[in-house]
């Protein structure tokens, strides 16, 4: 249980990234994490030895975003999730990058939250299909039409150029 | 690649970039994509998105994680233990977890509760502590064990513990759930520590054999006898607070 436990801990980071790219919101992000983690050992016990530790956070993450997703779209009085203003980047010393930065966020999140959590699981996370489409609780076919047009959304959103450079997401709507 | 090439889907360009295509298929497709300009600058488009994501998550991987330190927003009980609990661990990391999930394996029993959380946690708190880990210091033991008698109305002097090793540090009278508590704290010669924790259970009917709860690196022995409940924590290995812990019991029995 000890090194469940351990095992546990380090897919902490992996969490906090797809959550961060999720909910881009770091409070929030953070939140989901927090409790993913308390769920997840709280119920160590169940996770099956040999089974993927990864998959399965994910799945607890996913479950408890959609809870999450969905109390809150049902409380008018406290802002929808997605409604949250932009994070500004962490400074770097290359406008440019921040640029790119700012826009793929902007660009994430334009994207429907299934679409959104397809593409992070598998561009981000390097999920397989297989394994997302069981984190997700949906068939293959589906993680594939969701990826598509996920990607579709942001070529379109993004003009793709090597340099990153994108056209603002505004004047695309 | 002489072969004929079946056509290409969508769905497959995007196999093609997560890796998810059999190397046949692959070897086909980029047969096929080294003849279609087009699908090739989708494909590039697509691993352009990764990058951007990586380039602007991954930061995130090596960030300092404050998760364990903060309070939760929709406090439930669980998540209320977890923020009490974690407030005290600014430097223990992930302690606090492992901590968080012993006390969800042992949270239906009221002694175990009233006994082995408390204990596991006052032994976070002040073991850490290097400035003031004991209220009354062991040359003062007199006082200390006078106290701990005239507020907790028992006879519960600190265990001699030299025979393990251990040089008592001093003690603490600590609340703990609707009772006192006295905390005596030890140190080896690598100035590791060991608490003994002791208090009143009020549940008469309870008495256990010895036990212990494992975590990671923090271990709770305990054992309830004639409404009296103890225990030793520390994160030494097992074997070690073992025989510490049968120590304790001994003196507390004579």
């Amino acid at each position: 249980m000890a090194r469940h436990a351990q095992l546990l801990e380090q897919y902490i980071p992996h969490l906090r990234r797809y959550a961060r790219a999720l909910m881009n919101d770091v409070e929030h992000a953070d939140d989901l994490v927090q409790e993913t983690l308390t769920r997840a050992l709280g119920k160590l016990r169940l996770w099956r030895i040999n089974s993927d530790m990864r998959a399965w956070l994910f799945t607890i993450m996913h479950n408890q975003f959609v809870d999450e997703f969905r109390r809150v779209q049902k409380r008018p009085d406290r802002k929808s999730l997605e409604d949250d203003g932009v994070q500004e980047p962490v400074s770097t010393a290359n406008p440019e990058q921040n640029l790119r930065i700012r826009d793929i966020e902007a660009a994430l999140r334009q994207l429907p939250v299934e679409q959104r959590a397809v593409l992070l699981l598998v561009s981000l996370e390097g999920l397989s299909y297989m394994e997302t489409a069981k984190i997700l609780d949906i068939r293959i076919g589906t993680v594939m039409s969701r990826l598509h047009r996920a990607r579709a959304q942001l070529c379109h959103l993004m003009d793709g150029a090597p340099t990153g450079k994108v056209r603002s997401i505004r004047s695309v709507k | 690649m002489s072969e004929p090439i079946n056509p290409v889907s969508d769905y497959e360009l995007h196999a093609y970039v997560d890796g998810e295509l059999d190397a046949q298929r692959r070897s086909e497709v980029e047969a096929w994509l080294a003849i279609n300009p087009e699908a090739r600058s989708r494909i590039a488009d697509y691993h352009l998105i990764e990058d951007e994501l990586h380039a602007h998550f991954d930061p995130v991987l090596y960030e300092a994680s404050y998760i364990e330190t903060r309070p939760h927003k929709n406090v439930t009980a669980s998540l209320a233990r977890a923020a009490v609990m974690a407030g005290a661990m600014l430097v223990s990391g992930f302690t606090g977890w492992s901590l968080h999930h012993l006390t969800d394996d042992v949270v239906a029993s009221p002694a175990l509760q009233d006994l082995v959380r408390p204990a596991a946690f006052a032994h976070l708190v002040y073991a850490a502590d290097q400035r003031y880990p004991v209220e009354i210091p062991a040359f003062q033991q007199a006082s200390l064990n006078n106290w701990v008698k005239q507020r907790m109305h028992t006879d519960i002097n600190a265990p001699d513990l030299s025979t393990e090793g251990l040089t008592l540090i001093g003690g603490r009278l600590l609340p703990s759930t609707n009772r006192m508590a006295v905390q005596f704290m030890y140190e080896d010669n690598n100035h590791e520590r060991i608490t003994v924790y002791v208090r009143k259970v009020d549940d008469k009917n309870i008495a256990t054999e010895f036990r212990y709860v494992a975590e990671d690196q923090l271990q709770v022995f305990y054992w309830i006898n004639a409404k009296m409940g103890y225990a030793v924590i520390g994160d030494q290995p097992a074997s070690r607070l073992i025989a510490v812990a049968n120590a304790v019991q001994a003196s507390f029995r004579i």
